[in-house]
C-alpha cells in the first residue's frame, strides 16, 4: 500500500465562513482506483469539503495534493485539467443548449487538453459519453425538457466526458426513484474501471453495497473512517448519525 | 434578457441562407433608387457594428454600455492616422481594428473583473472617458466638430470609395466578412463555450475552461468587429466626430440587437436596418424622433425579448444560425 | 481676487451643488439601495422637477415666491406620480430583473426627454428666486437664495433620514432592502413598498431640481449631467449606503466646484469619472468600505 503514490491528500484542510468552521483541519487520503463515500449529517461539512478539494473556493488553511502535487493555488479550472471532475448537487445543466453540446463542452475540453480538436472525434466522444448513460437518444433535444432522472444523468455524463481521473459526485441519486438508482450504481461501478469516484451521499444501502471504503464527517471533521462493515459496526457513528437519520429519508 | 440557445444543426441550410442574404444585397445594388442606397451602405458598416455587439452581448451574456468606445477607436484610428500621418486606406483600416482590440484588451482586463450591473456602468463609464478624452484634445480630434477625411484620401487601389457605387459594395463587402467571422465564431466549439458562459458561468469553470480568458476573447474580437465598422465608417463616409462618442452610440447597437435578436447572426442588420428607417421616417414630422428609440426599447424588453429572428427561431427555424 | 477669498467663493459655490447632488443621488441610492435597480431615467426624473417648476411658477403672476412655492409643492408631485406610473406600467411587469430595467429605464429617458423637447421646447427658461438680496462679505457679494438652498437640501435629507430610521415606513423599507422575500413571507407589501421609494426617489430628484431652477435654467437635456454625477456619488459612496452617499455627494460635490474654477471642466469631469470606474473595478463596496447591504 505504501509504495502508492495517493491520488488525492489533503493535509489539514479548513476553510471557516465568518466565525463557523465548515471544514476543520482535515487530513483525507484517497488511493487510485477507489470507490469512496463520504456520509455525514447535513451541516457536516461534506460538501464544503469536496469544493475546496475541486477549488471552487480557497482554503482558510492546508493543502490538496493531487496525484503527489500540491494543486492548493491552482484556479478551479486548472483542476479541473488535471482530472478532478465535479458534478453538481443542484442539478446545473446548460437548460437551454442540445443534450449534444452539454456533453459536447465537456468532450472538447479533454480533446484540447490532448492537443487535437477535431469535429469528427468531438462527434464520437459525445455520443460515447451519451450511451455510457442511455441519453443518445435524447441527444438533439433540449436539455432543459428532459425528465428529472435524465436531467442527473446528464450531469453524470458531462462528468464523465471529461475523462477525469477523480470523478466527484454531490449527491447523485437525490430526487431518482429506485430503477433509476439502480442503473445509477451499474454506471458508478463501470466508471471505477478507470477512473477514482468521491460520492457524497446520504442513501445508506446505496453507499454499503457501492463504497470500498466510507469517510464519516461530523461538525467539519472526519469523525471515522473504514470498510462498510466497519462503519456499521462503529458506535459512535451509529450515535452520531445512522441512528439519527435512520427513519429520516 | 439574453438570447435563445444555439440549436441543431443544419450547416447547409445555414450556409446557404447567409450566401443567399449577401446575393441579395447586391442585387438590391441595381435596383435601389440612390437615397436607398445610400442608406443601405450606412446600414451595412453600422449592423457590423452591431454584430459586433453580439458577439458580447447576445452569444457571451455580457451587457456593456459602452461599446461606443470600440466604434471610436476605430473611427479615430483610421480617421486620424489617415488624416495626420497620410496613411493609405488599407493602413488605416488596420490601425482602426488594431486600436479597437488594444483598447478592449484593456477595458476588458478591468471591466471583466465585475460582473452584472457594475459591468454596465463600468463600460458606460469608460466610453464617457473616451467621449471625454475627444473632446479635450480637441486641436486633434476636433472636438464636437470633429473632422473630415479628403476624397484624395480615400481610394483603394483603382477603387474611388466616394463614389457611391463602389463605397456600397465596399460596405457589402465588410458586412459579409463581418458575417462570415461571426458564423465561424459561433459555429465552432469556441462559439459553444461562449454560450455555455451566458447561460451558466459557474458550470463552465468546473468542465475546466478559463471562463475570464474566454470572456476577455469575446471582448476583443467584438471589439476589434465594432472597431472595423468604425474604421470603414470613417472611410467610406469621410467624416469623424464625437457624436459617435456619446451614450447613446452605446445604446444602439443594444437596441438594434434586441429588436433583431440577441444571438442570431443576421438579427443585428434586422435591427438596424429597421430601427434605422424608422428613425429616418419619423425624423422628417419631428425632433423628437428619439421618442421612437426609447419607446421601441420599452415594448421590446416587455413584450418582445427574444427580437424578431429570435422568434423565428424559436417558433419555425431552430437551425437558424 | 486673492487666492482666499477665491477658495472662499469655490467652497460656497462646491457647497451649493453638493446640495443638489446630495438630494438626487439619495434618490438614485435609495432606488437601488432597497429595489436593486439601477434608474437609467433618474436624472430625466430631474429634468421633468425643472420644466413642471417652471410650469408652475409661469401660472400665477405676482410675487416670485408665491410662484416658487407653488412649484416646490406640486412640481415633486407630479414627477412622483409619473414615476409610479412608470414604475406600475414596465418595472413591475419585468419583475425588476436588473439588466431589462435598465434598458427599460433607458427607453424612459428618452421618452421623457423627447416628450419635454416636444411640449416644453429646446428653450432654457429660469424660474425667478422668491428672494433675491445679496449678503456681503468683506470680499464678494453672495446670494442669499443659493445658502438658503444648502438649508433646504440639508432639512431634507434629515427628514429623509429621520423616516428611514424612525418611523414604520422606513422600518417596512429596511425590512424590504434586507431579504425580500423574508419580508414578504411577513406580510410587508413588498410590491407596494417597491412603487412607493421609486416614486419617492424621482421626488428627491423634482425637488432638487426645483431648488436649482433659479440659478440654472430649465432645458430638456438638463437630466444627464446629474445623472452622470450621481452614479458616480453612489459608486463612491458605495451602492445603497446612504450615508456614504452623502459624504460622496459633498466630496465630489466640492471638488467638482473647487476643480472647475481651477482647472477645464473636461479635465475634472474625465479624470473623475475614470476614477470612478476604477472605484467600481478595484473596490466595489465604495470608497468609504461599507459593504453595500
Amino acid at each position: 500500500m505504501a509504495a502508492v503514490t495517493p491520488l488525492l491528500e489533503t493535509r489539514g484542510l479548513s476553510r471557516s465562513f465568518g466565525g463557523l468552521k465548515a471544514v476543520d483541519r482535515v487530513d483525507f487520503t484517497l488511493q487510485p482506483g477507489e470507490i469512496r463515500a463520504i456520509i455525514g449529517p447535513n451541516g457536516a461539512g461534506k460538501t464544503t469539503f469536496v469544493s475546496l478539494v475541486c477549488g471552487r473556493f480557497p482554503p482558510s488553511a492546508g493543502k490538496v495534493i493531487f496525484d503527489g502535487e500540491d494543486i492548493t493555488a491552482l484556479p478551479a479550472h486548472r483542476r479541473v485539467r488535471k482530472g478532478i471532475a465535479y458534478t453538481f448537487q443542484i442539478t446545473s445543466i446548460f437548460s437551454r443548449l442540445t443534450v449534444f453540446d452539454n456533453v459536447a463542452l465537456s468532450v472538447q475540453r479533454a480533446l484540447l487538453s490532448g492537443g487535437g480538436l477535431a469535429t469528427a472525434s468531438l462527434k464520437r466522444g459525445a455520443i460515447e459519453a451519451l450511451e455510457r448513460t442511455g441519453l443518445a437518444d435524447r441527444a438533439h433535444e433540449t436539455a432543459g425538457n428532459l425528465a428529472y432522472g435524465h436531467q442527473r444523468l446528464l450531469e453524470v455524463a458531462m462528468g464523465l466526458a471529461l475523462r477525469p481521473r477523480l470523478l466527484i459526485f454531490d449527491e447523485p441519486t437525490q430526487g431518482l426513484s429506485d430503477g433509476e438508482i439502480e442503473g445509477f450504481v451499474t454506471l458508478v461501478r463501470q466508471i471505477a474501471q478507470d477512473a477514482t469516484v468521491l460520492l457524497i451521499e446520504h442513501n445508506m444501502p446505496l453507499v454499503m453495497a457501492l463504497a470500498q471504503t466510507i469517510t464519516v464527517f461530523e461538525r467539519g471533521s472526519i469523525l471515522a473512517e473504514g470498510t462498510p462493515s466497519e462503519i456499521r459496526d462503529d458506535r459512535a457513528v451509529q450515535d452520531a448519525y445512522l441512528g439519527a437519520s435512520a427513519d429520516d429519508d | 434578457m439574453s438570447g435563445p440557445a444555439v440549436r441543431n444543426d443544419r450547416p447547409m441550410a445555414a450556409a446557404l441562407l447567409h450566401v443567399a442574404v449577401v446575393l441579395v444585397f447586391v442585387a438590391l445594388q441595381y435596383v435601389l433608387p440612390d437615397y436607398h442606397r445610400a442608406v443601405f451602405s450606412r446600414v451595412l458598416v453600422l449592423a457590423v457594428f452591431a454584430m459586433g455587439y453580439n458577439l458580447a452581448f447576445g452569444y457571451t451574456g455580457l451587457l456593456s454600455l459602452g461599446h461606443a468606445m470600440f466604434f471610436c477607436a476605430g473611427l479615430y484610428g483610421a480617421g486620424m492616422t489617415m488624416s495626420m500621418l497620410g496613411w493609405n486606406v488599407a493602413a488605416g483600416l488596420v490601425a482602426g481594428i488594431v486600436c479597437g482590440a488594444a483598447l478592449a484588451l484593456v477595458i476588458g482586463l478591468l471591466a471583466l473583473r465585475t460582473t452584472g450591473v457594475a459591468f454596465m456602468i463600468v463600460t458606460l463609464m469608460f466610453a464617457q472617458v473616451l467621449y471625454l478624452v475627444i473632446l479635450y484634445f480637441n486641436e486633434y480630434t476636433g472636438g464636437d466638430q470633429g473632422f473630415s477625411l479628403r476624397p484624395a484620401a480615400r481610394q483603394l487601389g483603382p477603387f474611388d470609395l466616394t463614389d457611391p457605387t463602389t463605397r456600397y459594395f465596399a460596405a457589402l463587402a465588410l458586412f459579409a466578412a463581418a458575417l462570415a467571422v461571426t458564423l465561424a465564431i459561433v459555429r465552432s466549439p469556441r462559439g459553444r463555450v461562449l454560450v455555455a458562459i451566458r447561460e451558466n458561468e459557474d458550470r463552465v469553470r468546473m468542465l475546466g475552461y478559463n471562463v475570464f480568458a474566454a470572456k476577455l476573447a469575446a471582448v476583443v474580437l467584438s471589439g476589434a468587429l465594432c472597431a472595423a465598422a468604425g474604421a470603414t465608417y470613417a472611410i467610406l463616409f469621410g467624416y469623424v466626430g464625437a457624436t459617435f462618442a456619446t451614450i447613446q452610440y452605446s445604446i444602439l447597437p443594444l437596441l438594434w440587437v434586441l429588436l433583431g435578436g440577441a444571438a442570431t447572426a443576421l438579427g443585428p442588420l434586422v435591427g438596424t436596418l429597421f430601427m434605422y428607417y424608422v428613425v429616418d421616417i419619423t425624423s422628417n414630422y419631428t425632433t423628437a424622433y428619439l421618442l421612437f428609440v426609447g419607446v421601441a426599447l420599452i415594448l421590446l424588453v416587455l413584450y418582445f425579448p427574444k427580437g424578431v429572428l429570435g422568434t423565428v427561431r424559436e417558433r419555425w427555424l431552430p437551425w437558424l444560425p | 481676487m486673492a487666492f482666499g477669498p477665491h477658495l472662499l467663493l469655490a467652497v460656497l459655490e462646491g457647497l451649493v451643488s453638493s446640495a443638489v447632488l446630495a438630494l438626487t443621488a439619495l434618490g438614485l441610492s435609495l432606488v437601488f439601495g432597497v429595489m436593486r435597480i439601477v434608474n437609467v431615467a433618474h436624472g430625466e426624473f430631474f429634468m421633468l422637477g425643472a420644466v413642471f417648476a417652471w410650469w408652475f411658477s409661469t401660472m400665477v403672476a405676482g410675487d416670485p415666491a408665491l410662484g416658487f412655492l407653488l412649484a416646490l409643492v406640486l412640481a415633486p408631485l407630479v414627477v412622483g406620480a409619473i414615476a409610479l406610473v412608470a414604475e406600475r406600467l414596465v418595472l413591475r411587469r419585468l419583475n425588476y430583473d436588473p439588466e431589462a430595467t435598465i434598458v427599460a429605464t433607458i427607453g424612459m429617458l428618452y421618452i421623457f426627454e423627447q416628450l419635454a423637447l416636444m411640449f416644453y421646447g429646446p428653450e432654457a427658461r429660469a424660474v425667478p428666486a422668491p428672494f433675491d438680496f445679496r449678503i456681503t462679505l468683506p470680499w464678494f457679494g453672495y446670494s442669499a437664495y443659493k445658502l438658503a438652498i444648502i438649508a433646504a437640501s440639508i432639512l431634507v435629507m434629515l427628514a429623509t433620514w429621520f423616516v428611514l430610521t424612525r418611523t414604520r415606513i422606513g422600518l417596512v423599507m429596511r425590512a424590504t432592502q434586507y431579504d425580500r422575500e423574508t419580508a414578504q413571507a411577513f406580510g410587508i407589501p413588498v410590491d407596494r413598498v417597491y412603487a412607493g421609494v421609486f416614486a419617492l426617489g424621482a421626488m428627491l430628484a423634482a425637488i432638487a431640481a426645483v431648488l436649482i431652477v433659479p440659478i440654472q435654467q430649465a432645458h430638456y437635456l438638463m437630466g444627464t449631467d446629474p445623472l452622470l454625477l450621481s452614479f458616480i456619488v453612489v459608486i463612491i459612496g458605495g451602492l445603497g449606503s446612504l450615508r456614504g452617499t452623502v459624504v460622496a455627494a459633498v466630496l465630489i460635490g466640492l471638488s467638482d466646484g473647487i476643480i472647475a474654477v481651477f482647472f477645464s471642466p473636461t479635465l475634472a469631469k474625465m479624470l473623475a469619472t475614470l476614477f470612478v470606474a476604477l472605484v467600481l473595478v478595484f473596490r466595489p463596496q465604495g470608497l468609504f468600505g461599507t459593504t453595500a447591504r
